[in-house]
């Protein structure tokens, strides 16, 4: 229709409000109760970490309080990743299911997409920071106030290099099953970062791995209020060069899959 | 609301301003407008160079069978690939910023649900996506749904998911509305009630294409039919229109002695678009029967006299089976393979 053209169809003649959109908070809110809808996500978020934490740290918890409380925030970090990783690799599912296809008939950017998600990853990352830490207060750990606070906003912080892994698991993988996949990576990730159990207690030859994990600098960062080390420009600067790597990562991909062919 | 077509005078008019899709050249931008579409998957063509106007108001039928680059064509329509060749605009604008100012939007064939996300969650998540959604309540009743709206999308039939997703496109109130095959998997219940919904919706003046493969669908609920093979347009016009060009009747009669220069002599009389000879018997395709009959009855010894008028169905196969290229001589298919 040009200028010139009169009187009908006045819903569809002015439109100058509209455009493309970047972000969407009702879509962020979906997603999040769409997500904790899943029996499988609630046991990732609430039982697993609460669980493990109980399953590694729970016998130092009166021998050896440094090392039951490095488990516990080491656990919280391990909760915060597992869900920010989750998150990030639904893209996988919601591609095939050509959900990504359908939001491009919408205004919304391809990258609000990627934007939502990572907030999505970020928003849930935070219930198991909160399940572990509350639990390790309720059986004694002592920190202060500001402890708790410090150990709790680094775990969940450090999570976004998690949330850029999902992601860049979720582009690469087709199928649906990504999780399967990542599930068990994450595992071993954190067991031979030293999640799982105090670093100095593995033989030298797994210390000496560690430092190739992404998660290692996490728990260094993560545990740093404690410790009152870890904070270190080269440890700080190994998770920026992690999240970056999959941040790029995960671009590329995004780049080749919303590319009109 | 008018169809549009007719309105293109209004002088006063001019003074509105919307930043897009208004070429300002005084005539009516067309809904789609294709321009010598070409596009190819590797060695495979799928679009061989497609010409189409399509004009406001228009319901229009994209008919063919399946790989004769409907599917094609619609994704270019709405920014999900991109020609190889060829020009491509809808209401003057490129597709994808078509569809991010919501005057486009498509029913799809399959998939793009959200199994765990309710009826009206999706409804409501998409309507969030738009600047000027309409309400989720009312795109609920118009496609029918609002009493599903707390249903898992997992549990809808076919037929509940596809007035789902028409109920999302039209939250933008889209002036062009495409559908891929909307009634696939429907039962017969299913798809009178889902074209009921897009009929109404229709005479409000909304330009609706569907690519669709029933050719009752095509015959009852389009204005205009579009018929495609091996991606290039074999046939464009209304339904009644469309029966006639394939090979308006056929006329078989017996013919003893018949030469090739009786056949040749036959090829030339008006409107007869093929003629095969077996044995006596001669079978004469054309538009113009009453011509054909007059022919045979004044100058040849023909008796027997057959005329049989072609539904849309023999169009169909007449205009977009394999054969036909090789037989007829106003398609202008023979190009390729």
């Amino acid at each position: 229709m040009t200028a010139t053209t009169a009187g009908p169809a006045p819903t569809a003649q002015l439109r100058s409000g509209r455009g493309p959109i970047s972000f969407s908070p009702t879509y962020l809110a979906l997603d999040i109760r769409r997500s904790l809808r899943n029996r499988r996500t609630l046991i990732f978020l609430l039982v697993m970490p609460v669980a493990f934490f109980l399953l590694f740290g729970g016998g130092y918890r009166n021998s050896d309080p440094a090392a039951f409380v490095y488990v516990m925030v080491s656990m919280s970090v391990y909760g915060a990743m597992i869900a920010t990783t989750s998150t990030g690799a639904q893209v996988s599912v919601e591609r095939s299911q050509g959900w990504t296809r359908q939001l491009r008939l919408t205004p919304l950017r391809p990258t609000g997409y990627v934007l939502t998600k990572v907030a999505s990853a970020l928003v849930l990352g935070i219930v198991p920071v909160v399940m572990v830490l509350a639990v390790g207060a309720i059986m004694g750990a002592n920190l202060s106030l500001g402890e708790w606070l410090a150990v709790g906003a680094l775990s969940w912080v450090c999570s976004l290099v998690f949330a850029a892994f999902g992601l860049f698991v979720g582009y690469l993988v087709p199928a649906e099953n990504a999780m399967q996949f990542i599930g068990p990576l994450l595992a071993l990730m954190s067991f031979f970062g030293g999640l799982f159990q105090p670093l100095n207690t593995m033989p030298q030859a797994l210390q000496n791995i560690a430092p190739w994990m992404p998660t290692y600098a996490v728990g260094l960062v993560a545990r740093s209020p404690i410790t009152h080390s870890g904070m270190t420009p080269a440890h700080v600067g190994d998770l920026v060069l992690w999240t970056a790597i999959f941040g790029i990562g995960t671009a590329l991909l995004f780049r080749r899959d919303t590319s009109r062919v | 609301m008018d169809t549009g077509i007719n309105t293109a005078t209004g002088a006063g008019a001019g003074l509105r301003t919307d930043r897009v899709g208004r070429a300002g050249t005084g005539t009516l931008t067309p809904a789609i407008e294709l321009d010598g579409l070409v596009k190819r998957f590797g060695d495979v063509t799928a679009v061989a160079g497609l010409d189409l106007v399509i004009r406001p108001g228009e319901v229009v039928a994209f008919l063919g069978p399946n790989g004769a680059g409907k599917t094609s064509t619609i994704d270019i329509l709405l920014g999900l690939s991109r020609p190889t060749a060829g020009a491509v605009q809808v209401f003057g604008l490129d597709p994808v910023s078509a569809v991010a100012h919501g005057r486009v939007a498509a029913v799809m064939q399959t998939g793009g649900l959200l199994k765990d996300l309710t009826v009206k969650e999706t409804v409501q998540l998409t309507a969030s996506l738009f600047r000027d959604a309409r309400p989720v309540d009312e795109v609920l009743a118009r496609a029918g749904i609002t009493h599903i709206a707390d249903r898992r999308v997992a549990k809808c039939s076919g037929g509940e998911q596809q007035r789902l997703r028409f109920a999302m496109a039209l939250l933008p109130e889209p002036d062009l509305l495409v559908l891929d095959e909307p009634t696939t998997g429907m039962d017969v219940e299913a798809r009178r009630a889902f074209w009921t919904a897009i009929r109404q919706d229709a005479e409000e003046g909304r330009t609706v294409l569907f690519a669709t493969h029933y050719l009752d669908e095509a015959d009852a609920y389009a204005d205009r039919i579009v018929m495609v093979r091996k991606g290039e347009i074999v046939a464009d016009g209304t339904a009644a229109e469309v029966r006639a060009m394939a090979s308006g009747r056929t006329v078989r009669a017996e013919l003893p002695g018949a030469t090739s220069a009786v056949q040749a002599t036959l090829w030339e009389q008006p409107g007869v678009t093929s003629v095969e000879l077996r044995g006596d018997t001669v079978r004469i395709q054309c538009q113009d029967s009453d011509a054909v009959l007059r022919y045979l009855l004044n100058r040849t010894e023909a008796h027997d006299i057959e005329v049989t008028a072609h539904n849309l169905e023999d169009a169909f196969i007449a205009l977009t089976g394999e054969a036909s290229a090789s037989s007829t001589k106003t398609n202008p298919t023979g190009s390729k393979s």
